[in-house]
């Protein structure tokens, strides 16, 4: 890991009306790190995410993402990032094949790169035999290891991870680490959002989000430490407790 | 370049692996086609009629023989009375009622004249309207035959007499679904064209892939065009049924050339398409989607001269249908299927058309934010 910074956030501001989503929120985050970004529901992760890879256009603040500004190089910064959202987002009537070709296609890929690469990635997700099988026909699991297959395809320096393991069973979600652990020894930079405090702990360093402001940001061990909890579950729930808004 | 190859790549599978497309490019056509142009007929046939015959006399039957020859009336009842075709009519039994009275003929002999008394049901204006239209013309007729009978014409007739002869040019039969025909045509691809594509990228919207798209490099035009081009193509294949059928089933070929059709409609595609996509960016759902483009197409067929005639309409309404792309496109199809009109005549169309096309389209791409 360099000490180069892929992401530095300062005072990065969203607001919707009189709600304020994303609130002043400073941080950095180095090449090759794997960046938890915690937070209840509506603490304002996603929307603070989409500031980062060019979804949404910050209130105020500054940022840049792999050397470019959110404001105004937004579509340099789609070239060398990844992003898994929380939907579910390849096409279900295409097949596992077509999808990886249409997305590698559209970031630029040369045809030879994509058939190589696409072996090579079938062959690790064991997907081979389901290589023209409509994605809609998957399993979740297999669907969620995809789609975070197809968003580091096109080898981003940085891949954004909204929730990737939502509904995911506890097998897969230990394998879907492994994918994480995996990129992130590549070279690429993971940033994570994630409910599963189990997975906060595998993260290099940790955020905690609450109303819209960064209430915490450390090494989960240190995290453990300054507020005197024996795992992140209570250092979560002790910092979520203050919160005043939810997203009912 | 390169990544429209994939977009088309992708959209073409995505159409051809879904069934309710296919259904919607190949039996729409094949039932608007050869259903509508029956039933959407302006010729007002079997009116049921009742006649109450005061006079029974000889001309009196001569003239009742004279309109139930024709096909347009059902005679429905003799009446004794009006009062009881008048209850027969409120029954809705009885569309016109034709009160004969009772010194019809000796009236007629002597007078020259004698009135007739018409009732007609005006509940249906146009069945109203058209119904009597067709027996006063038949009434006048049967007159004209008993005065040239009865009175003998001196050499200079004192009286002018104007006799108007009528031919309908471009359509000299006046078969209505030469009319109709290539106006649902124009309707068909309006249709289908502008509701395929509005619901094409608010889909993509709602199943959450329309994120995954904008969070690439991707360029807007890009992705527009990856949406226009593959439903441009269906409304040409579209546009190839239509006009096979209606070759086949009602034997209307045009009389103007296949590529003044296909180069209008090419251009037409493109502005109906863009008005779609444009629909499609502003949407959240394939609800809203769904009924924003009902409601314009809506709007744009009835004030599209394909029911009723543009010229007819007030001021304001013609107004409106200068900025109705279903107007142009129906009057160019006519003139090209009915009259052979060729480049030349429908130039200044072509001219508006690519105005739409580009304002759409631009708009579309416009209003099309990958950030919000």
């Amino acid at each position: 890991m360099s000490n180069e910074n892929v992401i530095s956030v300062d005072g990065l501001t969203k607001r919707f009306g009189h709600f304020v989503a994303v609130d002043h929120i400073s941080f950095d985050v180095k090449r090759g790190e794997i960046f938890g970004f915690l937070g209840a529901n509506g603490a304002g992760k996603t929307t603070a995410m989409r500031m980062l890879c060019g979804l949404s256009l910050p209130t105020e603040g500054k940022a840049t993402v792999a050397g470019f500004d959110v404001y105004t190089q937004n579509e340099q910064i789609k070239k060398n990032i990844g992003y898994m959202s929380q939907k579910f987002s390849l096409y279900e009537n295409l097949t596992v094949k077509e999808n990886i070709r249409f997305y590698a296609g559209i970031y630029g890929k040369s045809d030879q790169f994509i058939r190589q690469k696409t072996e090579k990635v079938l062959e690790q997700l064991h997907l081979t035999n389901e290589a023209d099988k409509l994605v809609g026909s998957l399993p979740l699991g297999w669907k969620q290891k995809l789609a975070f297959s197809v968003a580091i395809f096109h080898e981003p320096g940085i891949v954004f991870l909204d929730e990737p393991t939502g509904g995911v069973d506890p097998v897969t979600r230990r394998e879907f680490w492994n994918m994480i652990y995996e990129a992130a020894a590549n070279g690429i930079t993971i940033f994570v959002t994630t409910h599963y405090m189990d997975e906060a702990e595998y993260c290099g360093r940790v955020s905690i989000m609450v109303d819209g402001r960064i209430e915490a940001l450390d090494t989960p061990s240190m995290l453990k430490q300054q507020f005197d909890a024996a795992s992140m579950d209570q250092v979560f729930l002790k910092l979520a407790r203050k919160a005043e808004r939810s997203d009912n | 370049m390169r990544t429209l190859k994939f977009l088309l790549q992708k959209e073409f599978r995505q159409i051809f692996r879904d069934p309710s497309i296919l259904r919607i490019i190949f039996v729409v056509p094949i039932i608007q086609l050869l259903v509508l142009p029956w039933a959407a007929d302006y010729e007002i046939k079997n009116l049921k009629l009742s006649i109450i015959d005061h006079d029974r006399s000889t001309y009196s039957r001569q003239l009742i023989s004279k309109i139930t020859s024709t096909n347009y009336f059902l005679l429905e009842e003799y009446s004794d009375s009006f009062h009881d075709s008048e209850e027969e009519m409120e029954g809705g039994k009885v569309d016109i009622a034709l009160e004969i009275p009772a010194d019809f003929e000796r009236d007629l002999v002597r007078d020259n004249e004698a009135p007739v008394f018409l009732a007609v049901n005006a509940v249906n204006g146009v069945k109203a309207g058209l119904g009597s239209a067709y027996l006063q013309s038949i009434i006048r007729d049967f007159n004209s035959e008993v005065r040239a009978k009865w009175i003998q014409m001196p050499r200079f007739s004192p009286e002018l007499n104007i006799e108007v002869v009528t031919a309908n040019w471009f359509n000299p039969s006046m078969n209505y679904k030469f009319f109709m025909v290539p106006g649902i045509l124009a309707v068909l691809l309006t249709m289908v064209g502008a509701s395929l594509s509005a619901l094409n990228i608010v889909k993509e919207k709602e199943i959450g892939t329309i994120e995954q798209i904008n969070v690439t490099p991707i360029r807007k035009h890009h992705f527009i065009l990856g949406k226009l081009i593959p439903f441009w193509v269906l409304g040409l294949v579209i546009l190839t049924i239509g006009l096979a059928i209606a070759w086949l089933a009602y034997g209307i070929v045009p009389l103007g050339s296949m590529l003044v059709i296909y180069a209008f409609s090419a251009l037409y595609l493109l502005a109906v398409l863009g008005l779609g996509l444009l629909i499609s960016t502003i949407t959240h759902n394939q609800q809203q989607a769904m009924l924003i483009s009902f409601f314009l197409i809506m709007v744009f067929v009835l004030l599209g001269g394909l029911y009723t005639s543009i010229d007819s309409m007030p001021g304001w309404a013609r107004a409106i249908t200068h900025f109705n792309p279903v107007a142009y496109f129906v009057e160019v199809i006519r003139m090209v299927v009915l009259k052979g009109s060729g480049f030349a005549d429908i130039a200044p169309y072509m001219l508006i058309m690519f105005v739409f096309a580009i304002t759409l389209n631009g708009w579309a791409i416009y209003s099309y934010k990958k950030r919000s």
